[in-house]
């Protein structure tokens, strides 16, 4: 029987065992003999001066083991460093980042001092016996307040804006010229927090003998955490090693190097001890990076067909006070898929980077994506509005159409492929939206308002191209066949939450012909693993994998060289076939991965010139993203009374190229849509006037609960890419991206009687039972 | 102060401060770390324990309170060797993904088993209301919760890590093992 | 996260719990379930040098209906007040307020007296029991004395709770008829706004009304207005009882926050007011 039954099937994770019984080590769980804890001392203002820090208090404290301001990392110990920003733009603005504050405090939350105590109790009392003195200062929270003029969150700039990025495509004046109508619209999409349910946690230690660092963060990122980690604290980078041990959850927000890694590792070289810092919810709401948080100004042009000729954007991006990692990166990508699916052939646009006292935004799941797919999926169902048209005509109008690929958009990228109308066929069919729509008259006749909400989304993912990224683009795999046959794999991803230690281990189990127990895959560690570029962008599988799958070429190579010359055979009348190598058209005659595995191990009777061993390292650099896609069909009602929405249905149809395993695949979009469907209801960052967070705790900031979420059905179409080797294109975030405008879409849609056009998120019950004081028109607006 | 615990069936005795969190008694002094903290407001529910039988939030309840009680980790619901049913139905609706809330909703939703044998998907999702999930949009936990009643209600017996592992796609011979440094079959590939 | 350094003691009595308050004055607090302090404490926004643990008293938990009364201990956890028939019967508001209330984890540990003691503005129980007219009995130095709904709960986390005083009961008659609504917090669980409705009905209309409504302001208050305007309403006319709770809120100045302003919870108070009413009305 054929190795062919892995790829494909709904196995249940080989990673779960450890999870499910409390046996996972999270950095939280590692345990090393004389560990010391660090504390912080943050700002409580937005901004100030700092005009006097006093830690005498702790000077007789026995429990107290080191204290450290800005001013003695800079000046006392010469660790003047900049916290890194990963960028290819000419004129980007970048203020010093320093690790602890120095003079001045810009945001709520802002690290000050840090304290070493014997416990993490000790330690907090430290801390709060810590006397900092401010002297507050005008804060700017108010992006066009900001980007107008003063204050300025860096003084030295002279202004707060951190650049601009302009894009033209086509001939938008035409466009608007010839247009038949216009809509103008500004869409916000809000500051939301990621909320891992595992904070930012980490532990470092000397060996000062080795003069080696081993840092356990709970990151996305071990190899380009220890290359920063190299330039910020300069030491070689061969002398750090950094684990991502168990990571509960990252969303992109440990996708990025925190000053408080930093620290961590040189208080533990300084003190020659273990440090470990693990942040409070509290810090973690204030510190730890937000997503979204854009002002988008709209101007559609288009035809009275509800063809949509021509697009005008400009965008205030929130870069917060600092930058971080990919800070400035992210609202780039949300000009370059400002088309959506569609055929947008004329656009202009400008980013605005602003900077304000708030924390840094930065890659949250969808990152500067789902922004775009916001704005687009709005600007659809508005010109369906206004001209009297069902939205899913509008879009049907303006898809690029399958047979239209590889398409070049006007924003440069090509779309690998795609087949945009049959996913919303298959989700119209499954939803009966015909029927949908009936049964919304009649409950609008009845004073209940149901909403209907297509979203039909496209996103660019599998990053990327290194020529396109900030930094690598690339990723590797590793395969060892042992000398018994077990097949150990190094993966340069590094997953948390995303399974490839089973999707991988499938993989290699179908093409090297072992059984998956036989297969280990390793991840997440500097030391044991080649350099790799990390998880994030949903590229785990559409670039490690497809590394993976060189791997195994590379493997299945030297192994039929292997088996050829025992059989004294032409290699090139050997193939890999169900997992095993055999003279082609004679399935009688086979050698196992393992045997040929063995038979290298022991050398000595291989092929002339052949080295010995079975094992292989490759890279995948990606010739071009990969675009996966698809239609979420949502359905709620709202409550006329109070505003509250309840979603009564909600379906997705994706499409992200090949599946590997089902069951994970599901996990990804469920996980997806309730993130997406919260930034739609529930969440928001808030800050005052003068930058304190208003919404700085699971008391007031909203994510969903189990009863807030409904029930997903899920369906999918696979157009397969040739991007890469394994025809996947990344699921990471799809839920997240078709999703949110799903959602709003129908929520807006239910509250056309009363004349809505628009409603910013989240759509609180507040603002809808406010739109509904309105009196209603009857029935249909359509 | 001296305190007297009975955690997973054993007895402990304990010198703790008044202040010491149940939840950092029970993962720093008996390096019980299935007993995760995900938040400073009691919300999330990471931590969740049995106390004396019924859940609570360890991080809301100081070690001394607990003195004289009996409680129940992660740890203690299963292991390898025998995993709970409701262990089992999370990993197989795929209830987890990066795992960091599932050991506390894994015990919450023994919990609700306990009051409510025979949950509709709506007292589900309602019985687990203290515990966040930021991974799985909950869909397959409430799968899994559901599957786990049905097993317990029907006197499943339990099953182990081993017995559960991913099956294997059938094969003509069995693999090389792993036991031996030089296997038979590979030293007849050999010669 | 990490609460400042205490004492711990336990006390076996009330006698003994009123002692040790004696004993240490303004810096001991009471720890029944710890589901109010305790997260004051992690973030510091408490700290007291001492808590005395009540937990353990012998005869302060349960449930006791009796002639028409129904007598509850101050250490019944809301877990035992959810799971309560006899509760559900002859205080549906309390047992809706019970089951609404925090997370089932939230609900195994913290107590009613506890909840009540901390006078939360956006508490559920202070609306129930002064909907249902609840005597609080206090255990002091020289005896206990009881108060009414009405003097026990001051204003924003204030209570008439004297600082070496314990409550030990609650007791209130019988209510049938009644019932609680609540708006939730999305995020605390905490009522946006909770009304509590007792009815009294006389035939098919209501005879006299009771409502209390928590969320809104800075405590939680009567609806006067309102409970003169439901008399002699047939409760499942909509119209009717939509109009008698009209500005439930009237003269009370609401709080605001990132999730709701000051306006639409007032104009929720009508609305949860309207079907705490109905609820109330219907046989449960």
């Amino acid at each position: 029987m054929a190795f062919t039954t892995m790829v494909g099937a709904r196995i249940r994770r080989r990673e779960d065992p450890r999870l499910i019984t409390g046996r996972a080590t999270y950095v939280d769980d590692v345990r090393q003999v004389g560990t010391v804890y660090a504390a912080f001392v943050r700002s409580p203002y937005g901004h100030a001066k700092l005009t006097g820090i006093d830690s005498s208090a702790l000077k007789d404290d026995p429990h107290v083991i080191a204290v450290y301001t800005g001013e003695d990392l800079h000046h006392a110990h010469g660790l003047k460093s900049s916290l890194p920003v990963a960028h290819k733009m000419a004129d980007l603005k970048t203020p010093p980042h320093y690790i602890l504050a120095l003079d001045e405090v810009r945001f709520v939350g802002e690290p000050i001092a840090v304290v070493v105590a014997d416990s993490p109790y000790t330690a907090r009392d430290a801390a709060e016996n810590i006397v900092v003195e401010y002297d507050e200062l005008p804060a700017v929270i108010d992006m066009e307040k900001a980007a107008a003029g003063p204050p300025f969150v860096h003084e030295s700039l002279g202004t707060n804006v951190a650049y601009t990025f302009p894009f033209a495509a086509g001939d938008v004046g035409k466009a608007f010229a010839e247009a038949d109508v216009t809509i103008k619209q500004r869409i916000v999409n809000q500051r939301v927090a990621p909320v891992p349910i595992e904070p930012r946690s980490m532990v470092a230690n000397y060996d000062a003998g080795m003069q080696q660092l081993t840092i356990y963060s709970a990151t996305q990122i071990p190899h380009l955490l220890r290359t920063q980690l190299a330039v910020v604290l300069g030491l070689p980078e061969n002398k750090i090693r950094a684990i991502a041990p168990e990571v509960g959850g990252g969303f992109g927000a440990k996708l990025n190097v925190y000053a408080e890694e930093a620290l961590i590792c040189w208080l533990a070289m300084q003190l020659e001890r273990p440090v470990k810092y693990i942040e409070t919810r509290s810090e973690c709401f204030q510190a730890m990076i937000h997503g979204r948080d854009q002002i988008d100004d709209l101007e559609i042009a288009a035809k009275n067909d509800g063809t949509i000729t021509g697009l005008k954007l400009k965008i205030h991006a929130n870069m917060g006070a600092y930058h971080q990692l990919l800070t400035p990166v992210i609202p780039t990508l949300t000009v370059l898929m400002a088309h959506g699916c569609y055929k947008f052939e004329n656009i202009e646009a400008e980013v605005v980077g602003v900077f304000t006292n708030t924390m840094s935004t930065d890659a949250y799941r969808g990152a500067g994506r789902p922004e775009a797919t916001f704005f687009v999926e709005r600007a659809i169902d508005m010109v369906a509005q206004r001209l009297k048209l069902d939205p899913v005509e509008v879009r049907r109008r303006n898809f690029i159409s399958a047979s239209a690929f590889p398409h070049t958009t006007a924003t440069g990228l090509t779309y690998d492929s795609g087949n945009y109308e049959t996913t919303m066929d298959k989700a119209l069919a499954a939803i009966d939206y015909a029927g949908l729509r009936k049964q919304q008259e009649e409950l609008r006749k009845q004073g209940r308002y149901l909403g209907i909400g297509v979203s039909t989304y496209v996103e660019v993912c599998g990053m990327g191209p290194s020529a396109a990224m900030p930094a690598a683009g690339w990723d590797s795999a590793t395969i060892r066949v042992e000398p018994t046959g077990s097949i150990t794999v190094m993966t340069g991803v590094s997953p948390h939450g995303q399974g490839e230690e089973t999707t991988f281990a499938q993989i290699v189990a179908d093409e090297l012909g072992v059984p998956i127990d036989q297969v280990t895959v390793v991840h997440g560690d500097t030391d044991k693993v080649q350099y790799g570029v990390g998880t994030f962008g949903s590229r785990g599988t559409a670039v490690g994998g497809a590394a993976l799958k060189l791997a195994i070429e590379t493997i299945q190579a030297k192994a039929v060289k292997i088996a050829a010359h025992q059989w004294e055979a032409n290699p090139d009348d050997l193939e890999y076939r169900d997992g095993k190598i055999t003279v082609k058209g004679d399935p009688s005659k086979s050698m196992t991965t393992a045997e040929a595995g063995f038979l290298a191990f022991m050398g000595d009777k291989l092929p002339p010139g052949l080295e010995p061993g079975l094992d292989a390292t490759r890279r995948f650099e990606p010739p071009n993203f990969v675009f996966p896609f698809g239609t979420h069909v949502c359905v709620v009602e709202v409550d006329a009374q109070t505003g509250e929405v309840k979603v009564v249905r909600y379906l997705a149809v994706d499409d992200c190229g090949r599946l590997l395993n089902p069951m994970i695949v599901e996990g990804q979009v469920h996980g997806g849509i309730a993130q997406g469907l919260a930034q739609a209801l529930f969440e928001e960052v808030v800050y005052d006037e003068r930058g304190q967070l208003l919404t700085g705790t699971l008391m007031d900031y909203a994510i969903p609960h189990a009863e807030q979420v409904p029930s997903y059905e899920l369906d999918h179409t696979v157009t397969p890419t040739t991007v890469n080797p394994l025809g996947v294109k990344g699921v990471g975030e799809a839920g997240t991206i078709g999703s949110t405008p799903a959602i709003a879409n129908a929520v807006i849609d239910a509250l056309a009687p009363f004349g809505v056009v628009h409603i910013d998120m989240p759509l609180r019950p507040e603002k809808l039972w406010a739109a509904m004081q309105a009196k209603p028109t009857n029935g249909s607006v359509r | 102060m001296q305190i007297d615990l009975t955690v997973n069936g054993k007895r402990t005795s304990l010198d703790v401060e008044p202040r010491l969190l149940l939840a950092h008694a029970l993962r720093d002094y008996l390096n019980l770390t299935g007993t995760h903290i995900g938040c400073d407001t009691s919300s999330c529910g990471a931590c969740t324990v049995l106390l004396d039988g019924v859940s609570v939030k360890s991080c809301t309840v100081f070690a001394v309170q607990a003195s004289g009680h009996e409680v129940t980790t992660i740890e203690g619901i299963g292991n390898a060797d025998s995993l709970h049913p409701m262990q089992e139905a999370f990993w197989s609706a795929h209830g987890l993904q990066c795992g960091y809330c599932t050991t506390g909703m894994i015990v919450s939703a023994v919990d609700l088993l306990r009051r409510n044998p025979d949950p509709s998907d709506d007292e589900i999702r309602a019985g687990l209301e203290g515990n966040l999930c930021r991974c799985t949009g909950y869909e397959n936990i409430v799968k899994a919760v559901r599957a786990a009643g049905k097993a317990m209600r029907d006197g499943e017996p339990r099953h182990s890590v081993a017995d559960l592992m991913p099956i294997h796609p059938p094969v003509e011979e069995p693999p090389p093992s792993g036991e031996a440094i030089i296997p038979e079959q590979l030293q007849e590939a050999k010669a | 996260m990490i609460p400042a350094s205490f004492d711990y003691v336990r006390a076996g009595s009330v006698d003994e719990a009123i002692r040790l308050l004696e004993e240490h004055g303004d810096e001991a607090k009471l720890l029944a379930g710890g589901h109010s302090l305790i997260p004051m404490m992690k973030l510091r926004l408490a700290a007291p040098s001492v808590l005395i643990d009540i937990a353990e008293i012998p005869q302060l938990a349960g449930i006791d209906v009796s002639g028409g009364r129904v007598t509850i201990g101050a250490l019944t956890k809301h877990a035992a007040l959810a799971a309560s028939d006899e509760l559900k019967k002859n205080a549906p508001a309390l047992w809706d307020a019970a089951n609404d209330l925090g997370d089932p984890q939230v609900r195994n540990r913290g107590t009613i007296g506890g909840a009540s003691a901390h006078g939360d503005p956006s508490a559920d129980y202070p609306a129930v029991l002064q909907a249902l007219d609840a005597t609080f009995t206090l255990a002091g130095k020289g005896g206990t004395r009881e108060l009414t709904s009405g003097h026990f709960f001051r204003g924003m986390f204030d209570t008439a709770l004297g600082p070496d005083e314990v409550l030990t009961r609650i007791a209130f008659d019988a209510a049938p008829n009644s019932a609680y609504a609540k708006f939730h917090h999305p995020a605390s669980h905490y009522a946006v706004v909770g009304v509590a409705v007792v009815l009294k009905m006389d035939g098919g209309t209501i005879g006299s009304a009771r409502v209390a409504v928590t969320g809104v302001g800075d405590a939680a208050f009567r609806a006067g207005a309102v409970e003169s305007a439901l008399k002699g309403v047939n409760p499942t006319d909509a119209a009717a009882v939509t109009a008698a709770c009209a500005s439930a809120a009237r003269g009370v100045t609401g709080r605001s926050d990132t999730f709701a302003s000051a306006a639409y919870r007032a104009a929720m108070a009508d609305v949860f007011t309207a079907r705490a009413v109905a609820k109330a009305a219907t046989k449960r």
